[in-house]
């Protein structure tokens, strides 16, 4: 049998951590979708140790549907980088103001 | 907690300090390296510490996935969109374009996990009924009949609504990252920078030029 699931939760807490803060202090779009998937992998270790711990495999479903919601979001957030990138030369979280109103 | 580590067996133990170290590693290789490329691949390294305390759980088709979608399919996309934009050099780590932001950041994430790790310890959980969606324990036929059973009968309206997700990020993914067409479109002003392919051939009008006057 496998460890208590304490010790997984803790490590996806601290790994949840390590993506908040890249996509806290990172400039480069491509390192911030990076982070966020750092955290979604996080939350998907999170539900596979719930599945476990309460033997309920609804856990595992959801972590199926996440991984179908962040491949969608990867997609979309990368096709909006190549569109911004395409008029500035550059993907710079800093210098994306055009929508500042 | 003495107790949890002597029930497990040494090896489980082992194995799960080692895909942690991993998976650490990783994310913090993500964070701090200043070439998008390498933190790819560390996104890599990450995703694979996940898929093993995947199959440390007894999930090995969510491993299968998060190996197969993960490192196959989603990275390899990152990389794509890392080489075909060239934006592969180094980014200078050193400036701060905010000042006190990154401080500011370490606190804020530094009192963020105190908060879940001392919730999770020492709060008691209010859990519901176990085994809502049947039992991940042992089932017959294994994690993936399980797994299968359960997203075609108690999620089979989120796995429809998964597939029209899908349908819809294909579309947007398309409008979005073709040179021209009703939406978006490339302007005047960045017309120097599209390369040869952008440049208007002589005698035939072009299509932005045709398509300003409309509204």
């Amino acid at each position: 049998m496998s460890l208590g699931g304490g010790w997984y939760l803790g490590l996806a807490a601290v790994v949840f951590s390590i993506g908040a803060l890249g996509l806290l202090v990172r400039r480069n779009v491509l390192v911030m979708f990076m982070c966020v998937e750092l955290m979604l992998n996080a939350a998907n270790l999170t539900f596979v140790t719930f599945a476990r711990m309460l033997s309920d495999i609804g856990g595992q479903a959801l972590v199926f549907f996440t991984l179908v919601v962040a491949a969608a979001e990867v997609v979309v957030g990368l096709g909006i980088v190549v569109a911004i990138f395409r008029r500035r030369r550059d993907a710079t979280a800093d210098d994306l103001h055009i929508m500042r109103g | 907690m003495p107790g949890v580590l002597a029930a497990a067996t040494t090896v489980d133990s082992l194995t799960f300090a080692v895909a942690a170290a991993v998976i650490v590693a990783g994310a913090i290789g993500v964070v701090v390296s200043r070439n998008p490329v390498h933190a790819a691949l560390m996104l890599v390294m990450t995703l694979f510490g996940v898929a093993v305390l995947f199959v440390e759980q007894q999930a090995n088709f969510l491993a299968a996935v998060q190996v197969i979608v993960y490192a196959g399919a989603i990275v390899v996309l990152f990389l794509f969109v890392i080489m075909f934009l060239g934006v592969d050099r180094r980014e200078n780590l050193a400036e701060e374009p905010l000042k006190g932001q990154r401080p500011l950041a370490v606190v804020l994430v530094v009192l963020g996990l105190a908060g879940i790790l001392v919730l999770g310890i020492g709060a008691r959980w209010a859990v519901g009924q176990k085994a809502v969606a049947g039992s991940s324990a042992h089932p017959s036929g294994g994690d993936v009949a399980a797994l299968g059973r359960s997203v075609f009968t108690t999620y089979l309206w989120a796995f429809e609504i998964t597939s029209a997700l899908l349908v819809i990020a294909v579309v947007g993914a398309v409008v979005l990252a073709r040179r021209s067409g009703i939406v978006g479109g490339d302007d005047a002003e960045t017309a120097d920078s599209d390369g040869p392919g952008a440049e208007p051939v002589p005698g035939v009008p072009d299509a932005d030029d045709a398509r300003e006057p409309a509204p």
